[in-house]
């Protein structure tokens, strides 16, 4: 037979190797991604999966005591509150005029400032909007 | 397999860091202090299970309060202009 504490380290383990796996992809992404409305899947990554997966894995090293408590009350806590403020951030940058990359529109009107090769694409994607409505 | 973690968290902020130097708007700017806030909890508490004294986590619950709270304030100055205190009709 197994031993609990052998069995209880490998999953702790591997709890917090999928965590790490899930920050060190999510901190790629809000390197990389190129808008806000992107980077914020990645920021939601970071938030969910990796907090959430680590905070399990010394929940589960830990075993029964209060230290057990406080992590799982941080762990529902980051779950409900980091979905709400990456939302809020989304909703706050749409407000103000961050506009996606992809579309060159800002509350279905072409957007006056863009680069060069930009115009075209926002006078297309205006015009197809128009007829469509 | 703590300290792998720690290692990590610490990648992470820096990669973090950078996102908040390079940042195109302020959003991204908040978006990166969020997620290195939400790293600073994970990684007391891990350096508290390091070290051997798991107290720690108190004090990454209340971190974990102040960075909800502070994203928050940062959003709401950034959407009214002001953090509650002056109604926005009186201004205009």
């Amino acid at each position: 037979m197994i031993e609990t504490g052998f069995l209880i380290s490998v999953l702790s383990g591997a709890c917090i190797a999928v965590g790490v796996v899930a920050l060190l992809v999510g901190s790629l992404g809000l390197l990389r991604l190129p808008d806000v409305y992107c980077r914020i899947h990645a920021v939601g990554m970071i938030d969910t999966a990796g907090a959430s997966f680590i905070i399990l894995g010394m929940a589960i090293h830990e075993g029964f005591s209060i230290v057990t408590v406080k992590l799982l009350l941080i762990g529902v806590f980051l779950f409900f509150t980091s979905p709400i403020a990456t939302h809020a951030v989304a909703q706050v940058a749409f407000k103000c005029g961050v506009v996606p990359v992809g579309r060159n529109m800002v509350n279905g009107a072409p957007l006056q400032k863009t680069s060069k090769s930009a115009p075209k694409l926002a006078s297309k994607t205006s015009v197809k909007t128009r007829g469509a409505s | 397999m703590m300290i792998v973690a720690l290692c990590a968290c610490a990648v992470s902020m820096i990669m973090a860091l950078v996102r908040t130097a390079l940042g195109t708007t302020a959003f991204d700017r908040v978006l990166a202090v969020n997620a290195i806030g939400t790293l600073i909890i994970l990684g007391i508490a891990l350096h508290g299970f390091i070290m051997g004294r798991p107290e720690f986590v108190d004090i990454s619950l209340l971190y974990a309060i102040l960075n909800f709270i502070g994203t928050f304030a940062v959003l709401k100055l950034f959407s009214t202009g002001s953090l509650g205190d002056k109604p926005p009709s009186r201004k205009s």
